[in-house]
């Protein structure tokens, strides 16, 4: 097991080194920090000299790889690729193109994201899996039928007319809940109402459907007629058998998803106006601060690693057939 | 010539597209194994019903791909008559067929069949005293003399008359069909006909004829009323919704294809590759699609968009027009795209590859002594083919919504594009005006939503259909 650990972290390595050099060419290579500059300094006749004192404060005026004037091991350190993407293994984010220090911001952010991802995840679990077992229990009757197609409808709605409709029904003709906004600790709790709500019926159409689908494949097996032969309930069969052993995909479905909750949602948190890592994000994105957007991606990365390692000890923890080597 | 043919890179994959369509069509219809699932699909009442729906929007999206430039009409005296002056503006077939919904532009908002404007304006009276008021529409059922008492009725008529003339188009196609079909099957007409209506045809025509009159008579009553008036209002800076709403399927079905187009060679090279050779093949392979996995999907997009917006800012004279840019930049979006979706087919490839170097007749070939190449070639590809066509179809709609929440973010299509993303993502503030507009949202709402849906529905049936492990289930 300890062996297995220490493997996939060290499988990670490279993976991550891959992710850092498509990530470092994207930044530096396909365009200069010449480029960067005059994209940021913003004018169509940029003085030569400004190019130089905006890269110099923000770092980016080293060579890119090979730093021939240096001595020593500094010819590979005191270059941009060393500074700006081979500090990150170590999660030193270093500065946005700003000025502010993007670790502090991420440990400051990632909280708010926390507070929309969990609840949405947890209530959109339970409700989605009562959905389906309820939709098992009538299956093949018009209960089934119109389940399904109100889920395929609901899956075909973008998740932007979720959030547009959540905000206008709830917020702006019921007033049940404030529009957008956050507030410190636990004040925070009325912002939350609204995107969790959203963020819920969002998720059914493709939750819901593919429990269900899940559900069935597993009510098909032997075992499960063998239980209905001796003459359990319907009820025992479907919430003790089914559901136990549909357990084993539905949580690793989970797990997988548990370290990227951290990252937030883009779409929902910028809507909303939460300041979580999303619309960090999304800010970053829409200001054109690359240090910022280099370090979400290293960030997302490890991230999703980690949820795969994750999943694979999730594996044995509930099904004692997978046994790790 | 009167037209100048622009033909502009995603129109080529377009064309390209539909070659490699009409190839494998082709090659399909003449082998029973490969023409089974499909008429599996067009047996099944959804299948058929939402391959009509597609069919109207890919129908759009076509005329829309047919680009030109269209001769000017020049000053006799000045220039030489030899030389021939072309318009520096692109249009498609579908512009110049609705050049009228183009052209007539109002100021600024003004909702569903108003005849007047949103906003209050200063208006002069004929007698020379200036009064605020709500000033009458330029276009917008500029026809009626006094619009509150002829509005009602005018639209009534008109609706009336455009439902008619859809039930004649309705009925000359329908007619046309049992013609056909009678003359194929050499049984009366009315034999046919009774067959259709009972719904005892092997194809379910009744299903596709109603769904057909549904799409002609909305049609039909939509081009009527959109003659005279604005029928999904106008947006902010006075155009037509309903020209911009028709005008994003293009884009909506480009981004649903394209993407697919161009990371299938990758996908099935590798992933097949990967399942056949194992070894450091596969190890090279595996690694590639983990690493490329592992970034999130959305900020890889976000990254590679916001390179190419320094590349075009600071290359502005390499392209030729607005026209050009908007399309290189979906056509990147589209690449894009597609190296964060191949992995997932990739894997799957993988996998099936896997299982299938170890059959009895790829295994009986490799002992024969025939190549790797045409092995691959010959008895792998043909085999996964299902899988690549079950996937494509399935990613589709997924594409279409991604499209839209892309656009809201500002890394999709061109924010100068037609698209449902941009519509959204211009009218998301609309909602917050009092009284509300809502119309930019509906229309793109509805369109979106019907395509994605019927995507959705077509992509359950071919899935039903060419799934062999589904096969015996239903």
């Amino acid at each position: 097991m300890t062996a297995y650990l220490l493997r996939r972290l060290l499988y990670a390595v490279p993976i991550l080194i891959g992710v850092n050099l498509i990530t470092f060419v994207l930044f530096f290579v396909v365009n200069s920090p010449d480029d960067m500059a005059r994209m940021h300094l913003g004018e169509k006749r940029v003085t030569e000299e400004a190019v130089q004192t905006w890269k110099q404060s923000h770092g980016y005026d080293k060579p890119l790889i090979f730093n021939p004037e240096a001595t020593g091991i500094a010819r590979l350190t005191d270059t941009i690729f060393f500074e700006k993407s081979v500090r990150l293994f170590a999660f030193q984010f270093g500065s946005s193109d700003d000025g502010r220090d993007i670790g502090y911001d991420i440990s400051q952010r990632m909280w708010p994201s926390l507070a929309i991802a969990i609840p949405v995840l947890l209530v959109g679990l339970a409700f989605n899996i009562s959905y389906a077992l309820f939709i098992v229990l009538f299956r093949a009757t018009y209960v089934d039928i119109g389940s399904v197609v109100l889920l395929v409808a609901m899956l075909s709605i973008s998740s932007l007319f979720y959030i547009i409709g959540g905000q206008f029904i709830l917020g702006k003709l019921f007033h049940l809940a404030p529009i957008s906004g956050y507030d410190t600790g636990l004040h925070a709790w009325k912002f939350l109402i609204l995107p969790v709500i959203v963020g819920v019926i969002g998720g059914i159409g493709a939750g819901t459907r593919w429990y269900r689908t899940l559900f069935l494949e597993e009510i098909a097996k032997d075992y499960v007629r063998t239980a209905r032969a001796k003459g359990l309930s319907e009820g025992r069969v479907l919430f003790r058998h089914v559901l136990g052993n549909a357990l084993i995909p539905i949580l690793t479905g989970v797990v997988v998803v548990l370290p990227l909750l951290f990252m937030g949602s883009l779409i929902t948190e910028s809507f909303f106006g939460i300041p979580g890592l999303g619309s960090y994000t999304i800010d970053a994105i829409g200001n054109q601060d690359f240090a910022i957007v280099r370090s979400m991606v290293f960030l997302g990365a490890v991230l999703y690693i980690l949820g795969l390692i994750l999943t694979d000890l999730s594996y044995t923890l509930v099904d004692p057939r997978v046994k790790l080597q | 010539m009167p037209l100048m043919p622009v033909v502009l890179w995603t129109d080529a994959l377009v064309f390209l597209l539909i070659a490699l369509g009409l190839i494998f069509g082709l090659h399909a219809a003449r082998h029973e194994h490969l023409r089974a699932p499909w008429r599996r699909v067009v047996r099944s009442r959804v299948g058929v019903a939402t391959l009509v729906v597609l069919s109207a929007y890919g129908l759009i999206g076509l005329l829309d791909t047919v680009h030109f430039r269209l001769k000017t009409d020049q000053p006799s005296s000045s220039v030489e008559p030899q030389t021939v002056q072309y318009a520096p503006e692109v249009l498609s077939l579908f512009d110049v067929a609705l050049s009228g919904l183009r052209e007539r532009q109002e100021k600024t908002y003004s909702a569903p069949f108003a005849t007047h404007l949103f906003v209050k304006e200063a208006i002069q009276l004929p007698d020379g005293t200036l009064i605020r008021d709500y000033p009458r529409l330029e276009h917008g059922g500029s026809h009626l003399a006094d619009p509150t008492t002829e509005r009602g009725l005018d639209i009534a008529f008109r609706a009336l008359l455009g439902m008619f003339k859809g039930l004649l188009a309705w009925g000359l196609i329908g007619a046309g069909i049992l013609w056909l079909l009678a003359r194929r099957r050499g049984e009366p007409l009315a034999a046919i006909r009774a067959d259709i209506l009972a719904g005892r045809t092997a194809i379910p025509w009744r299903t596709a004829l109603a769904m057909l009159g549904l799409l002609l008579v909305c049609g039909f009553v939509a081009a009527e009323l959109a003659a005279n008036y604005h029928i999904l209002g106008t947006d902010k800076v006075g155009e037509d919704v309903f020209f911009q709403t028709l005008k994003s399927i293009r884009t909506g079905l480009l981004i649903g294809t394209l993407t697919t187009l161009v990371m299938l060679p990758a996908a099935l090279l590798l992933g097949i590759a990967a399942g056949y050779f194992r070894g450091w093949v596969d190890d090279v392979i595996q690694y590639l699609y983990t690493t490329l996995n592992s970034i999130p999907g959305v900020l890889l997009i976000a990254a590679a968009i916001l390179m190419l917006q320094v590349y075009m800012s600071n290359h502005a004279d390499d392209f030729a027009s607005l026209v050009e840019r908007a399309d290189l930049r979906l056509l990147f979006l589209c690449l894009i795209l597609g190296v964060t979706s191949w992995t997932g087919l990739c894997r799957l490839l993988r996998g099936e590859a896997l299982k299938l170097r170890e059959v009895d007749y790829v295994q009986a070939a490799s002992a024969l002594g025939v190549g790797h190449f045409t092995i691959l070639a010959r008895h792998l590809l043909p085999n996964v083919m299902h899988i690549v066509l079950i996937t494509v179809v399935l990613d589709f709609s997924g594409l279409v919504l991604a499209e839209a929440v892309l656009s809201y973010v500002n890394i999709g299509v061109d924010p100068t594009m037609n698209s449902w993303g941009n519509m959204i993502n211009s009218a998301r503030l609309e909602l917050a005006r009092d009284p509300v507009v809502w119309w930019s949202l509906t229309a793109a709402f509805v369109f979106m939503f019907t395509l994605v849906l019927a995507a959705n529905l077509f992509a359950d049936v071919v899935r039903d259909a060419f799934d062999p492990r589904l096969r015996g289930v239903n």
